[in-house]
C-alpha cells in the first residue's frame, strides 16, 4: 500500500489533529510539507487535493480527503486497531464532537493564532481579539468543568475522537499565557493531564518543530 | 413509540436542520416552543437539556442531546433503516468519507460566509431593528463566491455534494440557504448554475417545502 501522506505544516493545529488520530491508531505516515508562507496552499497542485486550498489534505491509497474533523472520521472508522475512537452507543460522543467545533474551536483558535502563530511570522499579537476570545473560551471551558465533573472523558467512560479532536489545540494553548484557562479549572486540567500523557500523543507532539523558545 | 421532541422554534436554523432530517426519516415528532422573551433558553430546566443555553435541545426517550448536527446524525442513524433512506452512507466507508468531508465543509466554509449575511440582513433587523453592518456582510459575500466557485466545480461531476447520491451534507444546507434567498444576496446564485440547481432541487423536496411555510422571520 502507498505510504499515508498528510499534506501541510508540522507545526499547524489542524494538521496536529489529524497526526494524533494516525499516531493513536498506530499508522506510518509522512507530512508532505505545504509552506502556507510561500502560497503553496493556493497552487493548482495542492487544490487538486482541497479544492478550498486548506491543510491539512491526506491522502491514504486511492483516497484523498481534507476538513481534518472529516479525516479523523474516516481514520476512526477504517482502522480498527488501537483504541475505539468511533464507538457505538454515539449519541453523547456526536455531541462533543460537535461542541468541539462549534464551541472549543471558535475561540481557542483566534488565541492560538494570536499568542503563538502571529509571534512566529513576526508579528504582534492584537490584545482587543486576545481578550475577547479568552473570555467566550472561559465560558466554554465552565461548561466543559461541570461536564467533566460528571465524566472521566468527554463521551463518558473512556477517550474517543470526542476527546483527541481537541488535543491540538489544548496543546498549543498549553504554549501561551492562556494556558491558565486550563490551569485553573481542576476538572479540565485533570482530563488534560490524563490525554496529553497518553503515549501516541506525547510521540505526536515530539514532531512538532516548536522554535526553542515556546 | 412516543414522538421525539425537539425544544426551539420552527424558523430557527438550527433547529430544521434537525427538523429537515426528521421529515426525510418520517420520524414522528414534536417541537417544543422555547420562550426566548422569557428567557427560557437560559432557565435551568433548559440548561439541562443545553448548558450552552442554545437551541435546539432533542429528546428520545431518556436521550437528551444538542448540537444540531449531533442531533441529525442521531435521528438519521435511528429512523433511515425502517424508513429506507441512506443519508449517511454509514456502509460504504468511501462515500461515508465523502459526507463527512461535504458536512464538514458546510460547517466550516459554507456557514460562516452565509450566516452573517442571514444575521445581518434578516435575522438582526427583523429581531432588534438593529442596523445591517454592510461591511461584514461584504467581505462575506466575496468568502462566498470563493466557496460557490468549488462548489459548482463539484456539482459540475456530481449531482449531489457527497456523490450521485442524495445525502446529510446536502440537507444540512437548506435552512440557512432558505434564509440567503430572502435576502437581496439570492441573486448570487444566478452566477453559479449548477449550484443554483442543486439548491432548487432541494427546496422543491416535500421536507422543504413543509418547514418553509413556518421559516420566516
Amino acid at each position: 500500500m502507498a505510504p499515508r501522506k498528510l499534506y501541510g505544516m508540522p507545526l499547524s493545529p489542524n494538521v496536529v489533529r489529524v497526526a494524533a488520530a494516525l499516531n493513536e491508531k498506530g499508522l506510518d505516515f509522512e507530512i508532505v510539507p505545504v509552506d502556507l508562507r510561500t502560497g503553496a496552499h493556493k497552487q493548482p497542485e495542492f487544490l487538486a487535493l482541497n479544492p478550498f486550498g486548506q491543510i491539512p489534505a491526506l491522502q491514504d491509497g486511492d483516497e484523498v480527503l481534507y476538513e481534518s474533523r472529516a479525516i479523523n472520521r474516516y481514520i476512526a472508522t477504517k482502522y480498527t486497531e488501537g483504541p475505539e475512537l468511533l464507538p457505538t452507543p454515539s449519541a453523547k460522543l456526536e455531541v462533543w464532537l460537535e461542541v468541539e467545533s462549534h464551541h472549543f474551536y471558535p475561540h481557542v483558535s483566534p488565541l492560538v493564532f494570536q499568542l503563538l502563530i502571529k509571534p512566529m511570522l513576526g508579528g504582534a499579537a492584537d490584545p482587543v481579539v486576545v481578550d475577547k476570545h479568552a473570555h467566550e473560551l472561559a465560558r466554554v471551558l465552565d461548561v466543559y468543568e461541570t461536564h467533566l465533573a460528571q465524566n472521566k472523558y468527554l463521551a463518558g467512560d473512556a477517550f474517543t475522537l470526542a476527546d483527541l479532536n481537541h488535543m491540538s489545540y489544548l496543546f498549543c494553548l498549553s504554549k501561551t499565557p492562556k494556558a491558565d484557562l486550563v490551569a485553573s479549572r481542576p476538572h479540565v486540567k485533570a482530563w488534560w493531564d490524563d490525554i496529553s500523557a497518553r503515549p501516541a500523543f506525547q510521540k505526536t507532539v515530539a514532531a512538532i518543530p516548536f522554535p526553542p523558545s515556546a | 413509540m412516543a414522538p421525539v421532541k425537539v425544544f426551539g422554534l420552527k424558523m430557527s436554523t438550527n433547529v430544521a436542520r434537525v427538523l429537515v432530517c426528521l421529515e426525510e426519516v418520517g420520524a414522528e415528532y414534536e417541537v417544543v416552543d422555547i420562550d426566548f422573551q422569557a428567557k427560557e433558553h437560559k432557565s435551568p430546566q433548559h440548561l439541562a437539556r443545553n448548558p450552552f443555553g442554545q437551541i435546539p435541545a432533542f429528546q428520545d426517550g431518556d436521550v437528551v442531546l444538542f448540537e444540531s448536527r449531533a442531533i441529525s446524525r442521531y435521528v438519521l442513524r435511528k429512523y433511515s433503516k425502517s424508513a429506507g433512506v441512506d443519508l449517511l452512507r454509514e456502509g460504504n466507508l468511501e462515500e461515508a468519507a465523502a459526507v463527512d468531508v461535504w458536512t464538514e465543509v458546510e460547517a466550516q466554509q459554507y456557514n460562516p460566509a452565509v450566516a452573517p449575511i442571514v444575521y445581518e440582513c434578516l435575522i438582526h433587523p427583523a429581531m432588534f431593528g438593529a442596523p445591517t453592518n454592510q461591511k461584514l456582510v461584504d467581505e462575506c459575500v466575496e468568502k462566498l463566491r470563493k466557496v460557490l466557485d468549488v462548489y459548482e466545480a463539484r456539482l459540475s461531476e456530481h449531482s449531489y455534494l457527497a456523490g450521485d447520491f442524495l445525502s446529510f451534507a446536502d440537507l444540512s444546507h437548506f435552512p440557512y440557504t432558505h434564509y440567503l434567498m430572502a435576502t437581496p444576496y439570492a441573486s448570487l446564485f444566478d452566477s453559479y448554475p449548477r449550484v443554483k440547481a442543486w439548491w432548487q432541487g432541494l427546496a422543491s423536496r416535500p421536507s422543504a417545502k413543509k418547514l418553509s411555510a413556518d421559516m420566516s422571520f
